[in-house]
């Protein structure tokens, strides 16, 4: 997030809610959300194929089709510019792209759009003028954003639209992507990635590179790694012949599972550190108990780009223990020696290597922890980015983009889009809330949305089982019979492996900058059993 | 600033600041039920009452503004025997069951009565209302044998996560809280947040999940953040005898700077995974198909060799870790350090993008 979470519940006068359902995603979120609009008064826009509970009390709702996030955006931009809004003085003084972005955009008309998305005109209007003219303006997204073969160009649209109205670098502004878990941020910031180090010092740039070499003490590779979903094709094609995985569960979590079955069991070895059996880990060649987040010390950050402690409370069970203790004994058996006394010693490692952690201590954290860049130990952490529109690269850019259809139009065969989501009574792939045992009787299976409409021509009723079929696969699942969804999309959430959605996602067609997966937008087919 | 006389003693308070506040401010503590620093005024419950001179009621701390040269007693003797009256009439509700309540020791109530010396009500006569017990959800036990009617959960409900599931239904001595038309909290707005358990001063409500497992003396608080999603809520995990037997909440900011103890669901009911016979326990080695259990040794010399011969016969490339986006950010510090500087690959990436 650019910004705080505490400011959506007070400053922001206007929050724009797309792609993302955070009153079942991100709860505590929500709640301040919904502070905010009943009784603060700010002005909810939600965009969204479901309609969420959000929804029911936004200002104006935008029921756009999934995948057609693009066009969306673009004719709330060409209302902005058509109708003076935009905010010129922010414009010229901090961004740079302008005129390009503009020219695309305007071919963008809102009746344009509505072809495109299936939302009236008039609301598309009313969305842009509420977002541009209320005060503060925040936009939430999520996964609903992102998970598209466009996901990039969603994400730089929504920056658009922000920088278009001059909602940056202000309590109560900002483009905040929620993280879906819990230390997704702490993950990046911390080098869980292919191109860079810690605080995203890139693999490929030398200073950095001999930083680190001189750090570690070690030659280090020089060129880009590989992501996920690029890991998992090339185990498919032998390229890559050994994986750790550490607390991953892909034989859930990723798109098309008959596809990452057959990479994980084409390895010649696959360890998996968990604290569970997993899925993923039943194929291991070995497996490794690590400890929770009750049993260890150590820090998360969160959203909003807050570092925080997690505290160890009991004991790990039998022989379990600490991931960053067997990460140090098999470095070691390696020839490569780690020892570190505690996680405290970890962090101030990290610290020494990080701009952004530079002045965080264990003991500055203590309380109310600090939000990234904390440059020195006086420096008070920032709670929103970008203040007084200073980007850190000069100039925000604009990017002109236009609309490019989903690469899984619904077609004769597969008539309807299927999309994927989260319960608000389970986490991810379910490996830890179904081992809950008062969320699991809650919500002991996974049910799809279908619209009444639809329920009618295919003549299904509440609670009938039916057989849910894309080109990947298919599984049977239990429908649910709601107005809650637009009438040709059906919904299901991902957690549940009897019913698991990610037998039916695709994996082939990758967004081509962040490399994910479409899992928002497949065609698929409904039948009766 | 305004000056006041409380307890004989001249003290100052800030302009605007009520009765309570003045006295918290300066030390001198006033018992409370319906108050609650973050919701709405309900001054309702007339516990906090404190006496003025030259006033001829009683002024309910909580909501009565101070005034420059007010003269307030707070333990006079009138006072102390109207609390107990007060007390007495919600004890003729309230169902004194404190041996089997999951709150013994950790209530507010209970508190006050036995700081009050209050045993049992004398406007008990004609029995007290019994309400059955019965909510089939996983997740809180409702009691209501045991509520004192001080709105704070509807509140609560209503002002902290916006549900707006519960209410007061009927009238004086009958009222109660409820659902609309007095059903089942699964079929209201109810997210099961638990935010209403979390500012109940009573045992009248309570986790089902943490029922019979341990009280609050019985327990050690660590304050750690949640494990679930990206909002990096604070809370508490209860331990007994080495074991998480719960989850509660720090309301102060300066603890809990995210969610001021507000969780959802799955923070403040979602712990018993911890304690899940499935959770692994040992090391295990697949041999012919099938897992053994494996020692440390066996299992970390195995994976290093195995890691190894792949490295030297097909080169570091060849290699992958996936790190997590549920471990710290040690662990996840760790993982690329031995990725890039054991393994000798850039070949790290964890789910963020799923
Ligand atoms: S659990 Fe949460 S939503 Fe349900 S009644 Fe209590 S406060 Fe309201
Ligand atoms: S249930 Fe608890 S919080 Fe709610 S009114 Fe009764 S005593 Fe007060
Ligand atoms: S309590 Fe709920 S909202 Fe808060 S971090 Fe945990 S899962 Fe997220
Ligand atoms: S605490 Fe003041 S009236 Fe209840």
């Amino acid at each position: 997030m650019t910004n705080s979470i505490g400011e959506l519940e007070k400053d922001s006068r206007c929050i724009f809610v797309i792609g993302s359902n955070p009153t079942d995603n991100h709860p505590v979120i929500g709640m301040k959300i919904k502070k905010n609009v009943l009784y603060n008064g700010a002005k909810l826009i939600v965009a969204d194929a479901r309609y969420t509970d959000l929804a029911s009390i936004a200002d104006v709702y935008l029921p756009h089709l999934p995948g057609s996030d693009v066009a969306l955006l673009n004719a709330m931009m060409n209302v902005i510019i058509a109708e003076g809004l935009a905010d010129q003085a922010f414009i010229e003084e901090n961004t740079e792209g302008y005129e390009e972005m503009a020219k695309v955009v305007s071919s963008y008309t809102p009746e344009y759009a509505e072809t495109i998305t299936g939302v009236p005109a008039d609301d598309i209007r009313k969305a842009a003028r509420l977002y541009a003219q209320s005060g503060p303006a925040a936009i939430c997204y999520a996964m609903g954003l992102t998970q598209h073969s466009t996901g990039t160009d969603n994400v730089k649209s929504v920056c658009n639209l922000a920088m278009l109205t001059g909602n940056l670098g202000r309590p109560g502004t900002g483009v905040d992507p929620l993280r879906g878990q819990n230390n997704v941020q702490g993950a990046c910031d911390m080098g869980g990635l292919p191109n860079v180090y810690t605080g995203y010092q890139a693999v490929t740039n030398e200073a950095a590179r001999a930083k680190f070499e001189e750090a570690w003490q070690v030659k280090l590779p020089d060129q880009n790694g590989l992501t996920l979903t690029e890991t998992i094709n090339k185990a498919h094609h032998g390229d890559i012949k050994a994986l750790f995985v550490l607390g991953e569960n892909p034989m859930m979590s990723d798109p098309d599972l008959h596809h990452v079955e057959a990479a994980l069991k084409h390895l010649d070895f696959l360890v998996v550190e968990d604290i569970f059996l997993t899925e993923t880990a039943q194929l291991a060649d070995v497996v490794l108990p690590g400890a929770c987040f009750a049993e260890k010390d150590g820090t998360f950050s969160n959203t909003e780009r807050r570092v925080q402690r997690v505290r160890k409370a009991a004991s790990a069970p039998g022989q379990a223990r600490p991931d960053w203790e067997i990460l140090c004994d098999l470095a070691t058996r390696m020839g490569y020696p780690m020892s570190y006394a505690s996680s405290e010693e970890i962090f101030k490692e990290i610290t020494s290597l990080t701009p952004s952690y530079a002045g965080m201590t264990y003991a500055r954290l203590e309380g109310k922890g600090l939000q990234w860049p904390c440059p020195t130990i006086e420096h008070p952490g920032t709670p929103y980015l970008h203040k007084d529109g200073k980007f850190s690269r000069g100039k925000g850019a604009f990017s002109a983009i236009e609309y490019k259809p989903p690469f899984e139009l619904p077609d004769e065969e597969y008539p309807i889009v299927l999309t994927t989501g989260r319960s608000l009574f389970h986490y991810h792939t379910g490996t830890m809330t179904r081992r809950c045992q008062a969320l699991d009787e809650h919500v002991p299976e996974a049910k799809l949305e279908v619209h009444p409409e639809l329920a009618d021509k295919l003549s299904i009723i509440e609670g009938e089982r039916v057989r849910l079929s894309t080109r990947r696969g298919s599984i049977e699942i239990t429908a649910h019979v709601t107005e809650r969804i637009v009438p040709n999309v059906v919904f299901m959430p991902f957690h549940f492996t009897e019913a698991a959605a990610n037998w039916l996602t695709q994996s082939d067609l990758l967004d081509p900058v962040a490399k994910i997966p479409e899992y928002k937008v497949s065609a698929a087919r409904i039948e009766k059993l | 600033m305004i000056r006041l006389t409380i307890n004989g003693r001249e003290v100052e308070a800030p302009r605007g600041s009520t009765l309570l506040q003045a006295c918290q401010l300066n030390g001198i503590e006033i018992p409370t039920l319906c108050y609650d620093p973050d919701l709405r005024l309900a001054g309702s419950c007339r516990m906090c009452i404190v006496e003025c001179k030259n006033r001829p009621l009683f002024l309910a701390s909580c909501v009565a503004p101070a005034e420059e040269g007010m003269v307030i007693e707070t333990h006079s003797d009138q006072i102390m025997q109207a609390r107990r009256v007060i007390l007495e009439l919600l004890a003729a509700r309230h169902d004194f069951s404190c041996q089997t309540c999951d709150k013994n020791g950790d209530c507010t109530f209970q508190d006050y009565c036995y700081e009050y010396g209050i045993k049992e009500s004398s406007f008990e006569d004609g029995g007290r209302r019994i309400y059955t017990v019965d909510d089939p959800n996983p997740f809180l036990e409702r009691d209501y044998n045991k509520c004192i009617m001080c709105t704070r959960c509807v509140r609560a409900c209503e002002e902290i996560t916006v549900a707006r599931a519960i209410n007061v239904e009927n009238r004086g001595h009958h009222s109660k809280i409820a659902v609309a038309f007095d059903g089942y909290l699964e079929d209201s707005p109810c997210v099961f947040c638990g935010q209403c358990v979390m500012v109940c001063p009573t045992g009248a409500l309570t986790s089902k999940v943490s029922a019979g497992q341990g009280r609050a003396f019985e327990v050690d608080r660590v304050l750690t953040t949640c494990t679930y999603c990206g909002t990096g809520c604070t809370l508490e995990l209860n331990v007994k005898d080495d074991r998480v037997v719960g989850v509660s909440s720090n309301r102060e900011e300066e603890w809990s700077p995210v969610n001021k103890g507000a969780l959802c669901v799955k923070g403040r009911f979602g712990w018993d995974f911890i304690n899940s016979p499935d959770r692994l326990t040992t090391p295990l080695i697949k041999e012919n198909g099938e897992f053994r259990e494996a020692s440390w040794d066996e299992a970390l010399d195995l994976v290093a060799q195995r890691l190894q011969e792949v490295k030297d016969q097909h080169g570091p490339d060849s290699l992958a870790m996936f790190t997590s986006a549920r471990v710290t950010n040690e662990e996840n510090y760790l993982a690329q350090k031995f990725t890039r500087a054991v393994l000798g690959t850039n070949n790290v990436d964890h789910c963020a993008r799923l």
